[in-house]
Formats: C-alpha cells, structure tokens, sequence
C-alpha cells in the first residue's frame, strides 16, 4: 500500500457544497475558537468566584468551593460532556428539555456550559494557589485600611494574584482551547470534527491532520506570546 | 484491478478469474505460487483480522452479550475458512477489531483489518482507495423519523435538524442534497448509527439519513418501533453493499470473490441470507420481515462487484 | 421517555462494564503510566543534558505534543501506527497493529510529554551539591542519574507523577471517538442499546468520581508522608 499524498486537496471543492475543503477547516477553526473563548468567560468568572470561596474565612464557603472542584475535577470531561447533552435535558421538566434539545447549535450551548464549568474548577484551584501564595500581610493590611473582604479581594488581594498566575492561566486558556474538540461526540463541528470530516470526504487523511495539527500548533503560539506580552505589561514595577 | 462501470466486463472478468482460480487450486494449490500481498501476510502469521461494526443491524453488530454478529460477519467467516483451505493452513486465527464508518477505509488501507464486514456501500470513489468483493446486499438512502413529526419526502425536511453517520455515503448525499435544493439543514455528523438513531429518540435531530435497509432494524429494535416512519422519498437508488479489502491485492481478492461468488450461488447462501432478514434476531428476536427482492435475487445468482447501481 | 429510572439496567450489566470495560481501562492506565513515566523520564534527561543536539528535540516533542488536543493526536495515532511500525520493522507493508497496542501507543508518547515536564523539576529540584559530589567521588553520568539523582527525584515527585496518573486515567475515556470499549465505551454501547441513557452516563459519572477521590485522597496522604522525610 503507498499513500497518495495530495497536498492540492485543500483547494478542491468538499461536497458540501459551501467552498473548498480549506473553507470547511475554517469554519471549523471559527467554531474552536467561539466556544473556546465563550467558555473561558463563565471559566473565569465562575473559576475566580469559587477559588475566592476556598480562601475565605468562613467554613460554609470553603465547603462550597471544595465541593465544586472536587465534583468537576474528578469526572472525565467526556462524562460531563454526555451528561450535559444527554441527560440534563432529560431530567429538566419536560417542555425546557425538548426547548434545550431543538435549540439551533444547541452542541455549541452544551459545549460552552460544559467546557465553562469544566475548566472553571481548574481556575478555581489557580486562582486559590494564587491568593495562597500573596503574603499573609496584604490581607492584614487591607484590614487594617478599613477595606471590607470584598475591598480587599477586589483592590488588593486579586489583583494581586492574577498577576501571579498568568502563566499558569494562560495554559489552562490553552488547555480549555484544546478540549473544545472534545465536544466533537456531541456533534460540534470545530476543528478536528472537521478535519476528520475531510479525512472522510476525501480519505486523504494525513493531509487533513496535518493541516488541523499546524493550526493548532499556531494557535497556542499566538496565545503564549501574547500572554508574556501582557506579562511584561501588567507586572507590577519593582516586584519582580 | 478497476472494474469501473462496465458490468459485463467486470462479470467476465471475474468469471476469468474464478475459473482461472480453479483451475489453480485443482492441478498445484496455491501454495505452489510465491505468494503475495495480504495472503503472504496471513500465511505468515496464520492470522486474519476481520473488521466489524457495533450497530450495523443485521449486517454486523453486537449482540445481547456485546459479540460480534451478522449477516456479513458470517460472510466474512466463510470467507475466512476458505482462505485457511486456499493456503492449506492446519489452523487459522481469526481476529477482531471494531471499525466504524469513519475508520473502516483508513484501517483496511493501514493493514489493520484485512476483511471489512459490515455495510460498505460500493462506489467508484472509494475504489480509488480500497477494494470489494461481490455485492451481499442493495439499499437507498432515505431517512427515518418519527411518525408523530409527519415527515416523508425531502421537502419536508427544510430548515430542520437531521443527523447521519460521518464517513458514510449518506451524509454525503444529503449535503449534496442541502446545497442542490437548498434545504437550509443543519447537518449533525454522529460517530455511528446507534448514536444517530439516539439523537432522533432523543429529539435532538428531526431525522436520520440512512441506508433503509439500517433505518428499518434500527427502528425495529428500538423501544418503540412503532414510533417511527421511514421516508416514502429515497436520496439515492439502490446501491450495493460490499465486503472491503485492499486495493492492488488480486490474488487476495481473487480468493475472497470466488469464496462469496460460491456462497451467494448455493443454497448456503440463501438459507444465510434468510436467517437474518427474515427469522428472529438476536438479541431481542426481531424479524425484519425483509424477503429478498429481485435485484438481489439477481445479485446472488450472477454474483458482481461492480459499483453502479444500475448494474442490478 | 426518561421518567421511570431503571438501576436494573445497570445492576444486569455490571459484569460487563467492570469485566470488560473497567479491566481495559484500567490495563490502559497502568501501562501507559509507566511507559510514560519511563519515557517522559529519558526525555527529561536530554532536555537537561546541556547537549543542544538532544535537549532542542526533546523541547519541541514536549512543547509540540502540549500543543494538540488529545482527541486529535488519538486519531492521527489510530491511523498512523501501523505505518511507525512498518517505518521501524522495515516491512514491506503496514504493520498490523491492534485497537490496543494503538491506544497504548498513543497515551504513553502523549503522556510522556507531561510526565517528562515534571521529572524535569524533579531533577532539577535536587541540589547541584549532589552532582558534584557524586562526580568527586568518581561516579559517572549514568551511576550519578541511576543512584543519586533520579531515585530523589522520583520519590519526592512521586505525588506530581501519580496525580497525573489519575488525569490519564479520565483521558483513557477519549478511547471512545475509536469506539474502542473502554468503562465508559461500555456504558454507553449498553446505553444505546437500552435506550438508557440517564441511568448509564449517571453511573459511569459516580464510579469514575468515587474512584478519582479515593485515589487522589490517597496521593494527597501520600504527599505529606513524603513531604516529612524530606
């Protein structure tokens, strides 16, 4: 057996119809990308919220975020995934699970959510480690100024910290990046479900990987070089 | 070896073959050739893999215990016990290994699976890539849905959700469908037809483009096979089925065509053939009530491999 | 469709999904862990060998591999093995290789790359005291590696190492784009084929969560026992 190799294959037409098969990896990075960054925001937010939870003082909170990060940090995030799609619907009262199933684009919905709630346990823990690690004396401090907790956390303590974890919160953007294309079984058409769809079309199935491996090995480089970009940008004068 | 369209030099071609094959096995045996290819290979390790499908119903598929059965499974055995005579092996391996729609073609070209047993329709396109033996089975593509929808031409379907199995000729044909008739559909790809089927049950798809023969046992054994409705419009004509192979392998494919050209013609065959489409089958004991047509009653008796739907 | 929860269904098909899926998946694991492990270790080495000629190769193989989602690198593997191994036996054709042995291959080169990150730090993390004084006393590269260095190394990572393990475990679910029958293969063929799918992914989800927890509260014991001899 030799393998064809074809490298024009790009610039035919895929029978879907609707362009080229470069055209159709397009879409498909289009895709990665919306629900990569769609996803980062409920991350983020929901992440730094429950990390924030497990250093406050009070014991119900903490409980609260040890709960959640243990709940999603221990279930395969292809679990999740089919939890969501599959079973979410159907336990919700009827009439909202067959709204949420008809939804158009409802796999890019369930992705989002997932892959939010997924990577947020992640950022939580991040940003945790990331409080742990200021000196206790800034919190004391903030106190000490007549700053409420919420003050602090938001003029001292987390400012503070997200300066600390950029590097480790930039591979963890990559990482949430990177499992969008779990969202593939759930029939999101992103980057490698339509490398593998043009594998198919075509059977021309290195070229296909080859192109989706370049775009994904170009991304993580613009996002990395960005990221020490604004490393150098936000870094506090003097601390470091 | 390309048949192409041409029904009548294929037919030849391979009755040629077959004979030639004969007359072979009767006055040497084959092992007195220097072999090659696929058979080489199978001498050499006294092994076979044969590639099967998870819910290919009846063709090959799991059953109650999560086994491989099936129409075509049992072709494939049969194929598997004439290529041990072929090679005079005193014991042959058969191994098993799943594919899917979307690795079945890769996989045979890699030398993973040698036998691909499932339903592999035969196409000029994907004899670019693998080969196939003798036709086992002939079927349209239309779709399923569910009754209470009222869906059953193609029309019906616009703007709507419907599902297919990736790497199929189906999803092909209903892209090329959308954008011919501009249908406005949303496409979703599945990774095989239980999972298809589920997003029909589910109501995550209105419909599942499919080969009828596989709409028909899907829905059969499904929890409630009177739910659904199989579309009166069909996407394609009958196409035939194929065991795949590798390309560029003729005395491999030489021994597997007469090995099915022999199995199809005799009674064998026919009693095979009845057994999954019209008796009970595991693992719940439907009977899909599917006698065999003309076209196929045809196809077994003057076994082909050609491509073209209008050769049958 | 989904209002009557039936555990029967999981309770009649728990010799399967533990007997067949659960053995593979955990087979899976511990196989690739340790060829990861192994692997990622020697990639480590070359990368702190201060030899540009193996430490830039074993830069752009971890920095590369980190780069690709997993799904991905699993079908480019699934497809490509059998032409590595007809590559490396020089065969005249592709190599047979089975759903396994593809599998196996794919999470430990993977794995290996983040394995080897953190024997990385592990070895750095050792004091260069330690070399010297291993070199002073006329020890060579390879008996300083073999019995001074990465013995330390490996215990004091030994938590890093076996937290990983357990994020390998949950990767080896992505076996599922190949339908290969791993737990949660198993669960869900079962759950398609009984149309049972809210009891099934409910379950794989507690048996995954139940074994998770358990084994990183035993990595975390771990940690503090090893955290003392230090």
């Amino acid at each position: 057996m030799n393998y064809n190799w074809n490298w024009r294959i790009f610039f035919e037409p895929s029978p879907e119809g609707t362009g080229t098969y470069a055209d159709m990896l397009l879409s498909g990075l289009s895709w990665t990308i919306a629900t990569a960054l769609c996803s980062w925001i409920i991350a983020f937010s929901l992440g730094s919220l429950i990390g924030v939870l497990r250093t406050l003082p009070s014991r119900g909170a903490q409980r609260v975020g040890t709960t959640y990060v243990e709940l999603f940090r221990n279930i395969p995030l292809l679990v999740q995934m089919f939890l969501w799609f599959y079973v979410v619907p159907e336990i919700l009262p009827g009439s909202w699970g067959t709204w949420l199933k008809q939804l158009p684009n409802s796999s890019f919905y369930t992705a989002v959510l997932c892959l939010g709630f997924f990577t947020a346990s992640r950022v939580a823990e991040q940003v945790r480690t990331g409080i742990e690690t200021l000196p206790r004396g800034q919190r004391m401090a903030g106190t000490a100024l007549g700053l409420t907790t919420w003050q602090t956390y938001r003029y001292v303590l987390l400012p503070n910290a997200y300066r600390v974890i950029l590097p480790p919160l930039t591979s963890e953007f990559l990482n949430n990046l990177k499992n969008t294309s779990v969202a593939l079984t759930i029939g999101l058409l992103e980057l490698t479900a339509r490398a593998r769809s043009m594998q198919e079309f075509s059977s021309q199935v290195f070229e296909s990987f080859t192109a989706a491996t370049v775009i994904y090995l170009g991304i993580s480089l613009i996002v990395v070089t960005v990221s020490s970009k604004l490393e150098t940008r936000i870094a506090v004068p003097g601390s470091r | 070896m390309h048949f192409g369209h041409h029904r009548s030099a294929a037919l030849s071609a391979a009755v040629v073959l077959a004979s030639a094959m004969g007359i072979t096995l009767g006055a040497s045996g084959a092992g007195a050739q220097e072999l090659t290819g696929t058979l080489k290979k199978i001498k050499e390790t006294g092994e076979i893999t044969i590639g099967y499908r998870d819910a290919s119903v009846p063709f090959s598929y799991l059953d109650g215990d999560q086994k491989p059965v099936g129409y075509a499974f049992e072709i494939c055995k049969k194929i598997a016990e004439a290529v041990k005579t072929n090679l005079k092996l005193t014991k042959l391996e058969v191994k098993l290994n799943p594919v899917t729609s979307a690795t079945r073609i890769p996989l045979i070209a890699n030398g993973t699976v040698d036998l691909e047993c499932g339903s592999t329709t035969n196409n000029v396109d994907r004899q670019k890539q693998v080969a196939f033996t003798n036709t086992h089975f002939l079927t349209a593509t239309r779709y399923v849905a569910k009754k209470s929808a009222k869906l059953d031409t193609i029309e019906d379907l616009k703007g709507k959700t419907v599902v297919s199995t990736s790497g199929t000729t189906n999803i092909r044909q209903i892209n090329e469908a959308n954008t011919a008739r501009g249908l406005g559909l949303t496409i979703l790809p599945a990774k095989d037809h239980a999972e298809a089927f589920l997003m029909v049950e589910t109501g995550r798809a209105a419909a599942f483009v499919m080969d009828d023969v596989l709409l028909a046992s899907l829905a059969a054994s499904s929890k409630e096979p009177g739910a659904y409705a199989i579309s009166s419009e069909a996407l394609s004509k009958p196409e035939p089925y194929g065991i795949m192979l590798r390309k560029d392998d003729a005395p491999f494919k030489a021994v597997v065509d007469e090995a099915t050209a022999k199995l199809y013609k005799s009674p064998e065959g026919k009693a095979l053939y009845e057994t999954w489409f019209t008796k009970p089958i595991p693992p719940r004991g439907i009977n899909l009530s599917l006698p065999m047509s003309d076209p196929m009653k045809k196809a077994f008796e003057s076994p082909s491999d050609s491509a073209d739907p209008a050769a049958y | 469709m989904f209002t009557d929860f039936d555990f029967g269904v999981v309770l009649s098909s728990l010799p399967y999904l533990f007997g067949t899926g659960m053995v593979f998946t955990l087979t899976l694991t511990a196989l690739a862990a340790s060829g990861g492990i192994i692997l990622g270790t020697i990639i480590a080495m070359m990368r702190l060998s201060g030899i540009t000629a193996l430490a830039l190769p074993a830069k752009i193989y971890v920095n590369f591999m980190r780069s690709l989602p997993l799904v991905l690198v699993i079908f480019w593997f699934y497809f490509l093995v059998p032409y590595i191994g007809q590559w490396m036996t020089g065969a005249s054709r592709p190599i047979s290789v089975g759903a396994f042995t593809s599998a196996l291959v794919t999470f430990t080169l993977f794995e290996a790359a983040f394995f080897s990150e953190i024997m990385r730090a592990g070895i750095q993390a050792i004091p260069k005291g330690q070399t010297a004084a291993a070199q002073a006393i006329g020890l060579t590269y390879g008996q300083t590696m073999r019995t001074v260095i990465l013995p330390q190394a490996f215990r004091n990572m030994l938590p890093l190492l076996l937290t990983q393990t357990i994020v390998l475990f949950q990767d080896t679910s992505l076996v599922y784009v190949i339908s290969l029958t791993d737990f949660l293969g198993a669960a869900s063929k079962v759950a398609q084929r009984d149309g049972r799918l809210v009891e099934m992914y409910l379950f794989a989800a507690a048996v995954y969560l139940v074994i998770c927890i358990t084994a990183s509260t035993l990595v975390r014991r771990l940690q503090r026992r090893v955290a003392i001899i230090r």
